[in-house]
């Protein structure tokens, strides 16, 4: 069995076009530096290699037929990703607010599952949510196979995904500081009228970063679920390679969708990014 | 007169070994301005902070306008509006403007229409003096003008008691008399007020009574010139000698 590419998710999932802060410490910077030593050449690399990669898919009829193979993928790539983000966003923000809730029922079981998605791979999860909870599931339903492999790849990337998302609410959270909570408290405002009007808008805020990285982490981690077989960009790659023996022209073309698809995607949550915090710095 | 605040026996302790608030009895005449002064630690907040039921007593009873608070069917969401709380640290909510901060609980809570509640904003903002931030953010403003805003977001609610917890120590020097005018405005205009505070000089002009706290007891309460110029208590005494040197 292939290694399937990053399966172990790291906060550092995505591009990070924040400006460099991992350069040496010791080495005191001003305004003197010359402008190669902060020019971020990291960035030109990788739009070089895209663009070789780009004009290779281009112009190269090899690559040209494979990219043609493997991007009818996309639609179910795309699908997947959005569907579980949106899904593991919607049972995320319930884990959280079960964690921080006062239930000590609640905040157990939520606590329960998000180290139980947490302590075991992605890939084993895939396998198991998709063959066997699913399947149990909806047997014990009556309505034994009903569920489609599509399907089941989908839930099973928003049952994982909803484990991390859910910390990253709980973190949102848990960063507005207690003060608030007693001010709207203090001026008679329900427990709930709180959490609404007061601490989600706030923790939302403080979640845009983070979410945007896990969405294209789930973009990424798509590719496992060619384990299932369903046709997204990476089983379709793989199908091509195994056919045609072109892994050259395969893997090199479905390495430029993919790092296209990422790269967008980091360049756009950068906007996000820098809107959200001008307008937390300044008037609208 | 009765009493607009009664307080009974209160005891408050966190966990097994903190017994922060020790036994404490004290009732408040409407109109009233009680400041609050003792050594840190001593249960200043935590007293505070019981009568408008942030922190549960452990024992005793509180009553505010004749109704129970401490009884356990007590509306506490009700009680709290009718109790404004300004705080150290200003606690204004970050992501809205100084309008909407104001309007927020007065809508919620209070069932106002948007234009009712901004009328009153605009009023409670004009009292405090800052009607042109009504569009800015709390960032914005200086920390004297942010605590003027969580004073006015109090009295739109129409309290019947103000609760102060240092409302002047996070401020730069320079910003403590804005708001200490502001409040002395509120205590001339008959506002029923608990202060804790260090600022002996408000304390002597607004004070209709000091009481001196610690290790979680009301050790004497009097006038201001009582309490600060004839202690009774020795402890009363060493305390203000302390402060004064400095
Ligand atoms: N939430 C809490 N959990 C545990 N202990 C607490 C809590 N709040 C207060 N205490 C303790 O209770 C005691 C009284 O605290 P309190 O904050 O009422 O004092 P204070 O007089 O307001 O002091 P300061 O002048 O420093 O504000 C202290 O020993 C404090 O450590
Ligand atoms: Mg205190």
């Amino acid at each position: 069995m292939p290694a399937f590419g990053n399966s172990s998710r790291s906060h550092t999932a995505s591009l990070d076009l924040a400006p460099d802060t991992s350069a040496p410490r010791w080495t005191h910077r001003n305004d003197t530096d010359p402008w190669y030593d902060t020019f971020p050449w990291w960035g030109v690399i990788v739009a070089v290699v895209l663009v070789v990669l780009g004009l290779l898919v281009a112009f190269n009829e090899g690559y040209n037929i494979a990219f043609d193979r493997i991007i009818p993928g996309l639609w179910l790539t795309v699908k997947a990703t959005v569907y579980s983000f949106v899904i593991s966003c919607v049972i995320g923000m319930v884990i959280a607010l079960a964690r921080t809730s006062q239930n000590v029922v609640a905040r157990n079981l939520a606590r329960s599952y998000v180290e139980l998605i947490r302590g075991i791979p992605i890939l084993v999860l895939i396998f198991t949510i998709a063959l066997v909870i699913v399947p149990s599931v909806s047997d014990a339903l009556g309505q034994p196979n009903r569920v489609p492999q599509e399907w089941r790849a989908i839930i099973a990337l928003s049952l994982i995904y909803a484990g991390y998302i859910a910390e990253i609410f709980r973190a949102g959270i848990q960063s507005v500081d207690r003060g608030q909570i007693e001010a709207g408290r203090s001026l008679g405002l329900s427990r709930r009228e709180t959490t609404r009007s007061i601490v989600l808008p706030q923790a939302i805020r403080a979640v845009v970063p983070p979410l945007g990285n896990d969405f294209i982490a789930i973009l990424k981690d798509t590719s496992l679920l060619s384990v299932l077989g369903v046709l997204e960009l990476t089983q379709r790659g793989r199908q091509y390679a195994s056919g045609s023996f072109k892994f050259r022209d395969s893997y090199l073309a479905l390495t430029f969708i993919y790092l296209t698809l990422t790269v967008v995607l980091s360049l756009l949550l950068g906007v996000v990014e820098r809107r959200l915090s001008q307008d937390r710095k300044g008037a609208r | 007169m009765l009493p607009l605040i009664e307080v009974t026996n209160l005891h408050k302790t966190f966990g097994k070994d903190i017994h922060a608030v020790r036994g404490v009895d004290i009732e408040i005449a409407p109109g009233e301005v009680v400041v609050i002064v003792g050594p840190s630690g001593s249960g200043k907040s935590t007293v505070l902070r019981c009568l408008n039921m942030l922190e549960i007593p452990t024992e005793g009873a509180i009553r505010i306008d004749g109704e129970y608070v401490t009884a356990p069917d007590a509306n506490l969401d009700r009680m709290r509006a009718e109790t404004g709380m300004v705080f150290q640290q200003f606690n204004l909510f970050p992501h809205l403007t100084v309008l909407d901060n104001i309007t927020l609980a007065q809508r919620k809570v209070r069932k106002r229409s948007k234009e009712e509640a901004e009328v009153e904003a605009m009023r409670q903002l004009t009292r405090v003096g800052i009607p042109e931030k009504a569009g800015s953010y709390p960032r914005q403003l200086s920390g004297g003008q942010q605590q003027r805003v969580a004073i006015a977001r109090s009295l739109a609610m129409g309290p019947k008691v103000m609760l102060f917890d240092e409302p002047t120590s996070a401020l730069d020097p320079e910003m403590v008399k804005e708001v200490l005018d502001v409040m002395l405005e509120l205590a001339k205009a008959g506002m029923t007020m608990v202060v804790v505070t260090h600022e002996m000089g408000f304390a002597r002009a607004a004070a209709d009574r000091v009481v001196f706290i610690d290790e979680g007891v009301f050790v004497e309460m009097g006038t201001p010139d009582q309490i600060f110029d004839h202690p009774r208590e020795a402890r009363t005494k060493a305390f203000f000698d302390k402060i004064l040197q400095h």
